[in-house]
Protein backbone atom coordinates (compact mmCIF):
# COMPACT_ATOMS: atom_id res chain seq x y z
CA UNK A 1 0.00 0.00 0.00
CA UNK A 2 1.21 3.19 -0.72
CA UNK A 3 -0.41 4.74 2.50
CA UNK A 4 2.52 2.59 4.35
CA UNK A 5 5.21 4.38 3.23
CA UNK A 6 3.61 7.46 3.68
CA UNK A 7 2.77 6.72 7.28
CA UNK A 8 6.61 5.48 7.69
CA UNK A 9 8.01 8.60 5.92
CA UNK A 10 5.63 10.71 8.14
CA UNK A 11 7.23 8.83 11.39
CA UNK A 12 10.52 9.63 10.59
CA UNK A 13 10.33 13.58 13.13
CA UNK A 14 8.97 11.36 15.92
CA UNK A 15 11.79 8.65 15.06
CA UNK A 16 14.47 11.74 15.32
CA UNK A 17 13.43 13.30 18.48
CA UNK A 18 13.23 9.91 20.75
CA UNK A 19 16.37 9.02 19.18
CA UNK A 20 18.12 12.18 20.42
CA UNK A 21 16.60 12.40 23.49
CA UNK A 22 17.83 8.30 23.85
CA UNK A 23 21.03 9.08 22.88
CA UNK A 24 21.76 12.22 24.05
CA UNK A 25 23.36 13.29 20.28
CA UNK A 26 22.52 14.42 16.79
CA UNK A 27 24.80 12.30 15.04
CA UNK A 28 24.17 8.99 16.57
CA UNK A 29 20.94 9.51 17.03
CA UNK A 30 20.71 10.48 12.91
CA UNK A 31 22.67 6.59 12.40
CA UNK A 32 20.32 5.00 14.58
CA UNK A 33 16.97 6.72 12.33
CA UNK A 34 18.91 5.70 9.17
CA UNK A 35 19.30 2.26 10.31
CA UNK A 36 15.62 2.12 11.50
CA UNK A 37 14.18 3.33 8.33
CA UNK A 38 15.94 1.07 5.90
CA UNK A 39 15.18 -1.65 8.02
CA UNK A 40 12.05 -0.38 8.14
CA UNK A 41 11.78 -0.10 4.78
CA UNK A 42 12.92 -3.94 4.21
CA UNK A 43 10.29 -4.89 6.03
CA UNK A 44 7.45 -3.16 5.11
CA UNK A 45 5.53 -5.73 3.25
CA UNK A 46 5.50 -7.79 6.51
CA UNK A 47 3.91 -5.18 8.35
CA UNK A 48 -0.03 -5.46 8.96
CA UNK A 49 -1.65 -2.74 7.23
CA UNK A 50 -3.90 -1.17 9.90
CA UNK A 51 -2.02 -1.98 12.83
CA UNK A 52 0.35 1.04 14.30
CA UNK A 53 2.96 1.73 12.25
CA UNK A 54 4.79 3.85 15.06
CA UNK A 55 4.85 1.08 17.75
CA UNK A 56 6.33 -1.03 14.78
CA UNK A 57 8.66 1.38 13.55
CA UNK A 58 10.05 1.97 17.68
CA UNK A 59 9.90 -1.34 18.15
CA UNK A 60 12.65 -1.60 15.19
CA UNK A 61 14.33 0.70 16.67
CA UNK A 62 14.60 -0.32 20.32
CA UNK A 63 16.09 -3.44 18.99
CA UNK A 64 18.41 -1.80 16.87
CA UNK A 65 19.81 -0.15 19.88
CA UNK A 66 20.13 -2.78 22.36
CA UNK A 67 21.96 -4.30 19.87
CA UNK A 68 24.08 -1.74 19.43
CA UNK A 69 24.68 -1.76 22.93
CA UNK A 70 26.09 -5.01 23.17
CA UNK A 71 28.65 -4.28 20.93
CA UNK A 72 31.42 -2.05 21.93
CA UNK A 73 31.76 0.99 20.15
CA UNK A 74 34.96 3.42 19.38
CA UNK A 75 34.00 6.61 21.20
CA UNK A 76 33.37 9.38 18.42
CA UNK A 77 33.34 12.88 18.80
CA UNK A 78 30.23 14.64 17.52
CA UNK A 79 31.13 16.84 14.43
CA UNK A 80 27.50 19.00 14.41
CA UNK A 81 28.80 21.40 17.18
CA UNK A 82 28.39 24.44 15.23
CA UNK A 83 25.24 23.66 13.21
CA UNK A 84 22.46 25.81 13.52
CA UNK A 85 19.91 23.74 16.20
CA UNK A 86 16.67 25.19 15.98
CA UNK A 87 15.18 27.22 18.84
CA UNK A 88 14.51 25.46 21.65
CA UNK A 89 11.06 26.45 23.05
CA UNK A 90 11.34 25.77 26.54
CA UNK A 91 9.49 27.82 28.97
CA UNK A 92 11.61 30.35 30.79
CA UNK A 93 9.88 29.53 33.69
CA UNK A 94 10.81 26.24 34.12
CA UNK A 95 13.97 26.86 35.71
CA UNK A 96 15.61 23.74 33.57
CA UNK A 97 18.90 24.54 31.97
CA UNK A 98 18.52 22.69 28.60
CA UNK A 99 21.89 20.68 28.56
CA UNK A 100 21.09 19.44 32.10
CA UNK A 101 17.97 17.47 31.16
CA UNK A 102 20.24 15.94 28.64
CA UNK A 103 22.60 15.60 30.88
CA UNK A 104 20.33 13.83 33.67
CA UNK A 105 18.89 11.61 30.84
CA UNK A 106 22.25 9.99 30.34
CA UNK A 107 22.65 9.24 33.73
CA UNK A 108 19.72 7.34 33.74
CA UNK A 109 19.72 2.99 33.34
CA UNK A 110 18.84 3.19 29.20
CA UNK A 111 15.67 0.78 29.96
CA UNK A 112 14.81 3.55 32.20
CA UNK A 113 15.66 6.07 29.63
CA UNK A 114 13.31 4.36 27.21
CA UNK A 115 10.14 4.13 29.03
CA UNK A 116 10.16 7.47 30.70
CA UNK A 117 10.63 8.53 26.86
CA UNK A 118 8.25 6.92 25.01
CA UNK A 119 5.58 7.80 27.75
CA UNK A 120 6.43 11.48 28.31
CA UNK A 121 7.57 12.69 24.31
CA UNK A 122 5.68 9.77 22.50
CA UNK A 123 2.69 9.75 25.19
CA UNK A 124 2.20 6.34 24.72
CA UNK A 125 -0.07 4.04 26.12
CA UNK A 126 2.00 1.91 29.12
CA UNK A 127 0.31 -0.85 26.87
CA UNK A 128 2.33 0.37 23.91
CA UNK A 129 5.33 0.87 25.85
CA UNK A 130 5.24 -2.78 27.00
CA UNK A 131 4.68 -3.86 23.21
CA UNK A 132 6.94 -2.04 21.84
CA UNK A 133 10.27 -2.69 24.17
CA UNK A 134 8.80 -5.91 24.84
CA UNK A 135 8.53 -6.04 27.99
CA UNK A 136 5.68 -6.81 31.31
CA UNK A 137 3.26 -4.15 32.04
CA UNK A 138 4.75 -4.18 35.87
CA UNK A 139 8.00 -3.66 34.19
CA UNK A 140 7.00 -0.90 32.23
CA UNK A 141 5.24 0.95 35.57
CA UNK A 142 8.55 -0.07 37.49
CA UNK A 143 11.02 1.25 35.21
CA UNK A 144 8.76 4.55 34.61
CA UNK A 145 8.64 4.84 38.57
CA UNK A 146 12.78 4.75 38.86
CA UNK A 147 13.31 7.07 35.77
CA UNK A 148 11.26 9.87 36.72
CA UNK A 149 12.53 9.35 40.45
CA UNK A 150 15.94 9.25 39.51
CA UNK A 151 15.75 12.06 37.16
CA UNK A 152 13.84 14.57 39.17
CA UNK A 153 16.85 14.25 42.18
CA UNK A 154 19.39 14.32 39.25
CA UNK A 155 18.02 18.03 38.15
CA UNK A 156 17.52 19.36 41.64
CA UNK A 157 21.15 18.35 42.96
CA UNK A 158 23.96 21.01 41.61
CA UNK A 159 26.33 18.62 41.59
CA UNK A 160 27.10 17.63 38.29
CA UNK A 161 29.43 14.94 36.95
CA UNK A 162 32.45 16.41 34.62
CA UNK A 163 31.60 15.57 31.03
CA UNK A 164 33.36 12.86 29.69
CA UNK A 165 36.99 13.93 28.02
CA UNK A 166 37.54 12.58 24.72
CA UNK A 167 40.84 10.88 24.89
CA UNK A 168 43.30 11.61 21.68
CA UNK B 1 -13.42 2.43 45.69
CA UNK B 2 -11.67 1.74 48.72
CA UNK B 3 -8.68 -0.39 47.44
CA UNK B 4 -5.45 1.19 48.17
CA UNK B 5 -4.04 3.13 45.67
CA UNK B 6 -1.40 1.95 44.19
CA UNK B 7 2.34 3.32 42.18
CA UNK B 8 0.96 2.73 39.33
CA UNK B 9 -1.74 4.37 39.40
CA UNK B 10 0.63 7.56 40.54
CA UNK B 11 2.16 7.07 37.72
CA UNK B 12 -1.13 6.85 35.34
CA UNK B 13 -2.44 9.98 37.51
CA UNK B 14 0.87 11.96 35.83
CA UNK B 15 0.31 10.51 32.52
CA UNK B 16 -3.37 10.83 32.51
CA UNK B 17 -4.07 7.39 31.86
CA UNK B 18 -5.58 6.74 35.03
CA UNK B 19 -8.61 4.44 34.91
CA UNK B 20 -11.46 7.34 35.33
CA UNK B 21 -13.29 5.28 37.78
CA UNK B 22 -10.16 5.24 39.90
CA UNK B 23 -9.28 9.24 39.96
CA UNK B 24 -11.38 9.86 42.73
CA UNK B 25 -9.55 7.62 44.91
CA UNK B 26 -6.15 9.01 43.76
CA UNK B 27 -7.58 12.74 44.50
CA UNK B 28 -8.53 12.04 47.27
CA UNK B 29 -5.10 10.30 48.55
CA UNK B 30 -3.18 13.23 47.24
CA UNK B 31 -5.26 15.48 49.03
CA UNK B 32 -4.24 13.60 52.69
CA UNK B 33 -0.79 13.42 50.86
CA UNK B 34 0.63 16.59 50.25
CA UNK B 35 4.06 14.90 49.88
CA UNK B 36 2.80 12.94 47.02
CA UNK B 37 1.19 15.28 45.59
CA UNK B 38 4.30 17.50 45.24
CA UNK B 39 6.21 14.67 43.56
CA UNK B 40 3.30 13.80 41.23
CA UNK B 41 3.76 17.65 39.79
CA UNK B 42 7.24 17.53 39.92
CA UNK B 43 6.46 14.75 37.06
CA UNK B 44 4.21 16.10 35.27
CA UNK B 45 6.95 19.01 34.95
CA UNK B 46 9.39 16.91 33.79
CA UNK B 47 6.90 15.49 31.35
CA UNK B 48 6.55 19.15 30.24
CA UNK B 49 10.67 19.75 29.88
CA UNK B 50 11.01 16.54 28.13
CA UNK B 51 9.14 17.99 25.76
CA UNK B 52 10.27 20.96 25.81
CA UNK B 53 13.58 20.17 25.31
CA UNK B 54 13.02 17.79 22.30
CA UNK B 55 10.11 18.81 20.14
CA UNK B 56 12.33 21.35 18.48
CA UNK B 57 13.96 18.04 16.65
CA UNK B 58 10.18 17.66 15.19
CA UNK B 59 10.76 20.68 13.12
CA UNK B 60 14.05 20.37 12.22
CA UNK B 61 14.66 19.37 8.23
CA UNK B 62 14.94 15.59 7.49
CA UNK B 63 18.58 15.19 6.75
CA UNK B 64 18.71 14.00 3.33
CA UNK B 65 20.43 10.32 4.57
CA UNK B 66 17.62 9.49 5.95
CA UNK B 67 15.55 9.14 2.76
CA UNK B 68 17.66 7.76 1.06
CA UNK B 69 16.47 3.85 1.22
CA UNK B 70 12.73 5.38 0.19
CA UNK B 71 14.38 7.37 -2.70
CA UNK B 72 16.43 3.92 -3.79
CA UNK B 73 12.86 1.86 -3.02
CA UNK B 74 14.86 -0.99 -4.21
CA UNK B 75 14.06 -3.42 -1.62
CA UNK B 76 9.91 -2.91 -0.38
CA UNK B 77 8.52 -5.87 -2.51
CA UNK B 78 4.47 -5.55 -1.41
CA UNK B 79 3.13 -8.73 -0.90
CA UNK B 80 0.18 -9.91 -3.73
CA UNK B 81 -1.48 -12.50 -1.51
CA UNK B 82 -2.10 -11.28 1.96
CA UNK B 83 0.46 -13.29 4.31
CA UNK B 84 -0.20 -15.21 7.47
CA UNK B 85 -0.97 -12.33 9.81
CA UNK B 86 2.60 -11.30 11.59
CA UNK B 87 2.78 -10.69 15.18
CA UNK B 88 2.93 -6.97 15.55
CA UNK B 89 6.20 -7.14 16.66
CA UNK B 90 8.14 -9.42 14.10
CA UNK B 91 10.94 -11.27 16.00
CA UNK B 92 12.80 -11.05 12.97
CA UNK B 93 13.27 -7.41 13.84
CA UNK B 94 14.85 -8.69 16.79
CA UNK B 95 18.35 -8.50 15.29
CA UNK B 96 18.97 -11.59 13.24
CA UNK B 97 20.85 -9.09 10.89
CA UNK B 98 23.93 -7.32 13.30
CA UNK B 99 22.87 -3.98 13.82
CA UNK B 100 26.43 -2.18 12.11
CA UNK B 101 26.81 0.83 10.16
CA UNK B 102 24.36 1.93 7.81
CA UNK B 103 24.29 -0.27 4.87
CA UNK B 104 24.81 1.19 1.27
CA UNK B 105 21.92 1.16 -0.84
CA UNK B 106 21.27 -0.91 -2.50
CA UNK B 107 22.32 -3.83 -0.65
CA UNK B 108 23.63 -6.78 -2.47
CA UNK B 109 20.68 -8.76 -0.64
CA UNK B 110 17.96 -6.23 -1.98
CA UNK B 111 19.31 -6.47 -5.23
CA UNK B 112 19.91 -10.10 -5.67
CA UNK B 113 16.62 -10.92 -4.38
CA UNK B 114 15.03 -13.40 -7.09
CA UNK B 115 11.99 -12.80 -8.52
CA UNK B 116 11.27 -8.90 -7.44
CA UNK B 117 8.07 -8.48 -9.27
CA UNK B 118 9.17 -5.50 -12.25
CA UNK B 119 5.20 -4.85 -12.55
CA UNK B 120 4.93 -2.66 -9.45
CA UNK B 121 7.32 -0.48 -10.53
CA UNK B 122 4.69 1.57 -11.86
CA UNK B 123 2.75 1.46 -9.44
CA UNK B 124 5.97 2.53 -7.30
CA UNK B 125 7.30 5.42 -9.27
CA UNK B 126 5.28 8.28 -8.02
CA UNK B 127 5.92 7.46 -4.47
CA UNK B 128 9.96 6.93 -5.45
CA UNK B 129 9.52 10.39 -7.28
CA UNK B 130 7.88 12.05 -4.00
CA UNK B 131 10.32 10.50 -1.78
CA UNK B 132 13.49 12.21 -4.35
CA UNK B 133 11.39 15.64 -4.14
CA UNK B 134 11.90 16.11 -0.26
CA UNK B 135 15.74 14.39 -1.19
CA UNK B 136 16.20 17.04 -2.83
CA UNK B 137 14.51 19.68 -0.62
CA UNK B 138 16.99 18.54 2.06
CA UNK B 139 19.77 18.11 0.16
CA UNK B 140 19.98 21.81 -0.12
CA UNK B 141 19.61 22.48 3.21
CA UNK B 142 22.03 19.75 3.88
CA UNK B 143 24.67 21.25 1.63
CA UNK B 144 24.54 24.27 3.32
CA UNK B 145 24.95 23.14 6.59
CA UNK B 146 27.80 20.70 5.76
CA UNK B 147 29.50 23.76 4.14
CA UNK B 148 29.35 25.51 7.33
CA UNK B 149 30.66 22.50 9.20
CA UNK B 150 33.51 21.92 7.82
CA UNK B 151 36.15 24.19 9.13
CA UNK B 152 37.99 24.60 6.06
CA UNK B 153 35.26 26.56 4.88
CA UNK B 154 35.09 29.04 7.57
CA UNK B 155 35.72 32.32 6.88
CA UNK B 156 37.78 33.23 9.48
CA UNK B 157 40.22 29.87 9.03
CA UNK B 158 43.85 31.01 8.38
CA UNK B 159 44.89 27.78 5.94
CA UNK B 160 48.27 28.62 7.41
CA UNK B 161 47.37 28.29 10.84
CA UNK B 162 45.20 25.40 10.40
CA UNK B 163 47.99 23.76 8.96
CA UNK B 164 50.09 24.26 11.48
CA UNK B 165 47.91 22.85 14.35
CA UNK B 166 47.13 19.59 11.77
CA UNK B 167 51.08 19.43 11.47
CA UNK B 168 50.98 19.73 15.55
CA UNK B 169 47.95 16.67 16.04
CA UNK B 170 50.16 14.53 13.77
CA UNK B 171 53.62 14.93 15.48
CA UNK B 172 52.18 14.09 18.92
CA UNK B 173 49.95 11.02 17.65
CA UNK B 174 52.46 10.15 15.87
CA UNK B 175 55.22 9.90 18.93
CA UNK B 176 52.28 8.73 21.55
CA UNK B 177 51.60 5.32 19.15
CA UNK B 178 55.39 5.27 18.84
CA UNK B 179 55.73 5.01 21.85
CA UNK B 180 52.88 2.82 22.92
CA UNK B 181 53.90 0.27 19.93
CA UNK B 182 57.49 0.33 21.68
CA UNK B 183 55.86 -0.78 25.26
CA UNK B 184 53.73 -3.75 23.45
CA UNK B 185 56.26 -5.19 21.48
CA UNK B 186 59.77 -4.66 22.97
CA UNK B 187 59.21 -6.69 26.04
CA UNK B 188 58.07 -10.08 23.69
CA UNK B 189 60.65 -12.36 24.46
CA UNK B 190 59.33 -15.20 21.79
CA UNK B 191 57.58 -13.06 19.14
CA UNK B 192 59.62 -10.18 19.01
CA UNK B 193 59.38 -9.47 15.47
CA UNK B 194 57.32 -10.64 12.48
CA UNK B 195 60.46 -11.10 9.80
CA UNK B 196 63.95 -11.16 11.52
CA UNK B 197 67.02 -9.85 10.65
CA UNK B 198 68.55 -12.91 8.70
CA UNK B 199 65.69 -12.21 6.17
CA UNK B 200 66.03 -8.12 6.23
CA UNK B 201 66.30 -8.00 2.23
CA UNK B 202 62.47 -9.62 2.60
CA UNK B 203 61.57 -7.57 5.50
CA UNK B 204 62.73 -3.94 4.02
CA UNK B 205 60.82 -5.28 0.70
CA UNK B 206 57.77 -6.47 2.22
CA UNK B 207 57.35 -3.09 4.44
CA UNK B 208 58.26 -1.09 1.68
CA UNK B 209 55.26 -2.46 -0.34
CA UNK B 210 53.00 -2.37 2.16
CA UNK B 211 53.90 1.31 2.84
CA UNK B 212 54.11 2.23 -0.37
CA UNK B 213 57.53 3.95 0.03
CA UNK B 214 60.82 3.08 -0.33
CA UNK B 215 62.06 2.28 3.31
CA UNK B 216 65.63 1.47 4.44
CA UNK B 217 66.33 0.17 7.79
CA UNK B 218 69.47 1.94 9.35
CA UNK B 219 72.39 0.12 10.81
CA UNK B 220 73.08 1.02 14.52
CA UNK B 221 76.45 -1.46 14.78
CA UNK B 222 78.21 1.78 14.99
CA UNK B 223 76.27 2.95 18.37
CA UNK B 224 76.34 -1.35 20.05
CA UNK B 225 72.39 -1.70 18.61
CA UNK B 226 71.94 -4.67 15.47
CA UNK B 227 68.69 -4.90 13.88
CA UNK B 228 66.33 -8.04 15.14
CA UNK B 229 63.54 -7.33 12.28
CA UNK B 230 60.45 -5.47 11.73
CA UNK B 231 57.09 -5.86 11.45
CA UNK B 232 53.60 -4.18 9.89
CA UNK B 233 51.59 -2.44 12.42
CA UNK B 234 48.45 -0.15 11.97
CA UNK B 235 48.90 3.24 12.39
CA UNK B 236 46.32 6.28 12.39
CA UNK B 237 44.92 5.64 8.48
CA UNK B 238 47.23 2.86 7.31
CA UNK B 239 49.73 0.71 7.40
CA UNK B 240 53.06 1.88 9.51
CA UNK B 241 56.44 -0.13 10.26
CA UNK B 242 58.14 -0.78 13.18
CA UNK B 243 61.88 -1.73 13.27
CA UNK B 244 63.42 -3.45 16.21
CA UNK B 245 67.19 -3.28 17.87
CA UNK B 246 68.88 -4.55 20.46
CA UNK B 247 72.56 -4.00 22.25
CA UNK B 248 74.71 -7.04 23.73
CA UNK B 249 72.83 -6.42 26.99
CA UNK B 250 69.10 -6.99 24.83
CA UNK B 251 67.93 -3.98 25.79
CA UNK B 252 65.81 -2.84 22.63
CA UNK B 253 65.06 0.18 20.42
CA UNK B 254 62.42 0.48 18.06
CA UNK B 255 62.13 3.11 15.33
CA UNK B 256 58.47 3.56 13.72
CA UNK B 257 58.07 4.43 10.30
CA UNK B 258 54.96 6.18 9.25
CA UNK B 259 54.27 7.82 5.39
CA UNK B 260 50.86 9.19 7.28
CA UNK B 261 51.78 12.84 7.65
CA UNK B 262 49.80 15.48 5.29
CA UNK B 263 51.13 18.19 6.75
CA UNK B 264 54.30 17.44 4.16
CA UNK B 265 56.73 19.28 6.24
CA UNK B 266 60.25 19.05 7.85
CA UNK B 267 60.16 19.54 11.47
CA UNK B 268 63.88 19.04 13.66
CA UNK B 269 64.01 16.67 16.21
CA UNK B 270 61.54 16.56 19.09
CA UNK B 271 61.62 14.27 22.43
CA UNK B 272 58.73 13.05 24.22
CA UNK B 273 58.63 10.83 27.54
CA UNK B 274 56.02 8.67 27.53
CA UNK B 275 56.25 7.11 31.25
CA UNK B 276 58.89 4.78 30.79
CA UNK B 277 59.67 5.62 27.17
CA UNK B 278 61.41 8.00 25.60
CA UNK B 279 60.60 8.65 22.02
CA UNK B 280 62.91 11.13 19.54
CA UNK B 281 60.63 12.23 16.41
CA UNK B 282 60.32 14.00 13.39
CA UNK B 283 58.79 14.34 10.13
CA UNK B 284 59.96 14.48 6.58
CA UNK B 285 57.78 15.16 3.62
CA UNK B 286 55.42 12.28 4.46
CA UNK B 287 57.44 10.25 6.19
CA UNK B 288 57.39 10.34 10.22
CA UNK B 289 60.08 8.56 12.36
CA UNK B 290 60.25 8.11 15.64
CA UNK B 291 63.11 6.11 18.07
CA UNK B 292 61.51 4.80 21.30
CA UNK B 293 63.67 3.34 24.12
CA UNK B 294 64.29 3.42 27.60
CA UNK B 295 67.06 5.26 27.67
CA UNK B 296 68.22 8.62 28.64
CA UNK B 297 67.37 11.24 26.81
CA UNK B 298 71.03 12.19 25.43
CA UNK B 299 72.01 8.93 24.97
CA UNK B 300 68.71 7.79 22.88
CA UNK B 301 69.31 11.18 21.00
CA UNK B 302 72.50 10.01 19.51
CA UNK B 303 71.28 7.14 17.78
CA UNK B 304 68.62 9.47 16.83
CA UNK B 305 71.18 11.73 15.27
CA UNK B 306 72.63 8.48 13.39
CA UNK B 307 69.64 7.14 12.39
CA UNK B 308 68.86 10.46 10.65
CA UNK B 309 71.66 10.80 8.94
CA UNK B 310 71.29 7.63 7.69
CA UNK B 311 67.85 8.43 6.32
CA UNK B 312 68.88 11.23 5.30
CA UNK B 313 68.43 11.41 1.22
CA UNK B 314 71.29 10.67 -0.43
CA UNK B 315 73.41 9.36 2.36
Amino acid sequence: MPDASASLIACIPRLRRYARALLGERAGADDLVQETVERGWRKLASWRPGSDMRAWLFGIMHNLHVDQQRKPVLATEPLDDDLPVAAPNAEPSSGLALRDMDAALLQLPSEQRAVLLLVALEEMTYDEVALVLNIPLGTVMSRLSRARERLRLLMQSPARPAPLKVVK
Amino acid sequence: MNSPVTEAELQAWVDDQLAPARRGAVDDYLLLHPDEAARLQAYRTQNAALRARYDAVLDEPVPPALLLPLAAGAAYTPARAPEPAPAPLPPSAAGAAPASRPQPWPTDEAAARPGRPAANDGFWRPLRAAAMALLTLAGGAGGWWLHDALPGNRADADPGRLAQAQAERELGGLAHRAALAHAVYSPEIKHPVEVGADQEQHLVAWLSKRLGAPLHAPHLGAQGYELVGGRLLPGQSGPVAQFMYHDAGGARLTLYVSTEQTANQETGFRFAQEGQVGVFYWIDGKFGYALSGNLSKPALGKIANAVYAQLEPGA
